[in-house]
């Protein structure tokens, strides 16, 4: 209801300015009929989620055990606090030229920037998460007879588990943030490529707010996807608590 | 079984029948809905209560005593029947009824006076001031006026809790399940100290517990509820005078006659 | 964790600075022995930096880029909690707004830049804007989160004592809820920083994000990239620590108790 009249005022606006670039939500769903039969959509939509899904997973790969390490030994945290703490307010985009200077323009850049972005929160997510861990399960485990590895795996890692996946969640978010992002920079193919590339080459609006509307469209069906996988029922004790 | 009860019927009156009814539950039934189903909670209560009488209310977990509670407070509306306070049915919370919940209750972003006066924005700045100076003074929390709760142990936020709801001087208070979190030796100790404070004041208390001794060492009458759906069972006059001794014979003759009435043997 | 009562004091300072010093030595003998001509080594960022420090362009690129984080964010804050405290009283309009916000929530602020351009121009109110979009939603979905969280019983206890509505929103619900909102206030002001320095890249022609675009383009001067980056690091840092140190005031410290 309130998104129809939104749309409405959106629509109403626009016609009340004939001579704004700004595309009414009328022209905006005809320029997402436009790109569909050229199955360039399909294309960058697919080179997309292509560089979102590398640069997240090797960010999860490793920020996951470098996590845990750190959470677990003290004197490590203490002493890489500061470089991440420094790191982190840095935006992703920041890295753009250091990012083109080592692997050029293309999809590594693309990949490697996404990688910038996801590895930090996830990082200090982990961290958090392991430190946030009740001690009694630890002397539990301890108890025993577990060695640092496998307590680890046995109990650090199941217990931090309900916080991970919402670390992951909000990580993936930035992942989709990032992507776009940088392919208006830094390639030529992509969602992000497709506004910029949209509004330079002949100032199509109703392009531009299309690419637009399907990036929201995707990033909420990756945010779906997660919060699914947040619901399996062996996770699901964390979220009790909010009950 | 029976017998040990005898002569504490239902209607019984105390503190005397010439005190006026500050309370009455007339036919009062609730129900939830749960997944699409109509639960019924509670059915057919009925119950007097006098001016200034201390009432607990027992029962086991989830028989309903905490949503009678609500309800007499004006939190829940009753599915069927009403609550009567002074002739008037009670159609929401008000200050003259205060509900005193477990010590979760304290709001955690004020003082221990500020949680006190939380009630007292009528009055002028002097007069809260020496209200909130005499509260404190009677739960005994002098010298922690402008501690944060999570600074307190648990029996002291609960006397935060009960202070707060004396300042604004209620007609009504209703404890549900007051002390249910704390340990056993201050419970004992809150407890003398309310019933104190009730002397004191003379207040109307519906206090719920699942605790026998609880009940039997505070209230003027148990009402015991049964299991879901909660109705009365029965309804335990304690004609024992203040200060209580709990090993005398007559208060474990009672204690033993509610044991058995909530279906629990005398040995364990 | 159990391990805290052996870390001594000497050690707070000790491993920080140690690895430090590791890591900065490892950049530079890195540089050196890759023989890149193109990346900076820590010690010719000092000297680009303290270059564009004498010539004062540094000072106003700070500047600039924090003027507009704090217009954008202020106006964030301005508008979004008062929204928030209303969607997460009233459940039935959260529900009607919520579908909207979740769909504008995971467009990239970045996303927006050719319609900030296209409505303010090239200029500092693009990037302003560029901000408040991405302080918004942050903003107003913790403040939805925070009021729902409240514990009902404090809203009982609220009315209870007489209180009418928006005295219990006010009294009650709105400090209750302030622990998280404060947290959420310092997210959405870190995203600020992140989007400032992104839209200065693109839309406007000053500040710490066109610096690294502009020292790139002309010349590839990557000394003062890296220069860039490292003073966003640290004036994120900064922005940080200090709203931390308001979620140490009493009326709000009794939401933070676990992290101490």
């Amino acid at each position: 209801m309130f998104a129809a009249a939104l749309l409405a005022a959106w629509q109403l606006a626009v016609s009340l300015h004939p001579h704004q670039l700004m595309p009414g939500p009328w022209k905006t769903a005809q320029g997402i009929a436009d790109l569909f039969p050229h199955g360039l959509i399909a294309k960058y939509i697919i080179a997309s989620v292509f560089r979102v899904t590398w640069g997240f997973f090797l960010a999860v790969l490793l920020a996951i055990p470098l996590g845990l390490a750190i959470g677990w030994y003290q004197r490590a945290e203490l002493a890489v606090n500061p470089i991440l703490q420094i790191l982190r307010p840095i935006s992703p985009l920041a890295w753009i030229p250091i990012a083109i200077l080592w692997f050029g323009v293309g999809d590594m850049a693309a990949i490697f920037l996404i990688f910038i972005g996801c590895f930090l929160p996830l990082l200090l997510a982990v961290i958090d998460a392991v430190r946030a861990v009740p001690a009694v399960y630890i002397n539990a485990g301890r108890n025993f007879g577990l060695k640092p590895v496998a307590l680890m795996r046995r109990v650090l890692y199941p217990a931090i588990v309900p916080r991970l996946m919402t670390g992951l969640r909000i990580t993936l978010g930035i992942a989709w943030l990032v992507v776009v992002a940088a392919e208006m920079i830094a390639v030529n193919s992509g969602l992000g490529f497709l506004i910029v590339d949209a509004r330079n080459a002949g100032n199509r609006y109703d392009l531009v707010v299309a690419g637009m509307v399907i990036i929201g469209v995707v990033g909420l069906l990756l945010d779906y996807g997660v919060r699914s996988l947040e619901r399996t029922s062996s996770l699901r004790w964390g979220f009790e608590e909010k009950r | 079984m029976t017998s040990v009860l005898a002569g504490s019927s239902a209607a019984g009156a105390v503190p005397s029948a010439a005190t006026p009814i500050k309370l009455r539950v007339e036919n009062l039934g609730i129900s939830f809905q749960r997944d699409g189903v109509l639960m019924p909670v509670l059915g057919d209560i009925n119950l007097e209560v006098r001016d200034g009488e201390f009432v607990c209310l027992l029962g086991p977990s989830g028989c309903g005593k905490s949503t009678l509670l609500n309800a007499m407070a004006g939190f829940l509306q009753p599915t069927s029947g009403q609550v009567l306070v002074d002739g008037e049915a009670v159609r929401g919370p008000d200050p003259r009824r205060i509900f005193v919940f477990q010590e979760r209750g304290v709001f955690p972003w004020l003082t221990v006076a500020g949680n006190i006066g939380f009630g007292l924005g009528k009055l002028s700045r002097e007069e809260r001031a020496k209200r909130v100076q005499h509260y404190v003074q009677m739960v005994g929390l002098e010298g922690f006026e402008s501690s944060y709760p999570h600074e307190l142990s648990g029996g002291m936020k609960q006397r935060v809790e009960v202070a707060r709801a004396l300042a604004v001087n209620p007609d009504v208070m209703f404890l549900d399940e007051p002390f249910g979190a704390l340990d056993s030796i201050t419970r004992m100790i809150m407890r003398g100290e309310l019933l104190q404070i009730w002397q004191a004041e003379r207040k109307t208390i519906l206090f719920v517990t699942h605790d026998i001794d609880e009940a039997v060492q505070l209230a003027d009458r148990v009402v015991v509820l049964s299991a879901r759906p909660g109705r009365i069972q029965r309804i335990v006059n304690v004609d024992l005078p203040h200060p209580r001794d709990i090993s005398s014979a007559r208060y474990l003759e009672l204690r033993d006659g509610i044991l058995a009435e909530v279906g629990l043997a005398h040995r364990i | 964790m159990n391990q805290t009562s052996r870390i001594q004091d000497m050690e707070r300072w000790l491993w920080p600075i140690l690895a430090t010093v590791v890591f900065l030595l490892l950049w530079h003998f890195a540089v050196l022995w890759s023989g890149t001509r193109i990346f900076p080594s820590p010690r010719e960022v000092e000297v680009g930096l303290s270059q564009l420090a004498q010539r004062g362009v540094l000072y106003r690129d700070i500047i600039d880029s924090l003027r507009r984080v704090a217009i954008g964010y202020f106006a964030a804050v301005g508008l979004g909690i008062p929204l928030g405290l209303l969607l997460g009283w009233y459940p039935a309009a959260d529900q009607t707004v919520n579908p909207v916000i979740q769909i504008l929530r995971p467009i990239s602020p970045i996303a927006w830049i050719p319609v900030a351009i296209l409505f303010f121009g090239v200029g500092d109110d693009a990037a302003i804007f560029l901000v408040f979009l991405g302080a918004f939603f942050p903003i107003v979905i913790t403040c939805v989160d925070a009021v729902s969280n409240v514990p009902l019983i404090y809203r009982r206890a609220g009315s209870n004592f007489g209180l009418t509505a928006p005295q219990v929103l006010a009294r009650v619900v709105f400090p209750a809820a302030l622990p998280q909102i404060l947290v959420g206030l310092r997210i959405a002001l870190g995203i600020g920083w992140l989007v400032v320095v992104a839209g200065e890249m693109i839309a406007v022609n000053s500040g710490l994000g066109y610096l690294i675009i502009d020292s790139r383009n002309s010349g590839k001067r990557y000394d003062l990239v890296v220069g860039a980056m490292l003073l966003i690091g640290i004036i994120g840092l900064a922005l940080d620590a200090i709203f931390r140190r308001l979620e140490s005031i009493k009326p709000v410290r009794w939401g933070f108790r676990h992290e101490s």
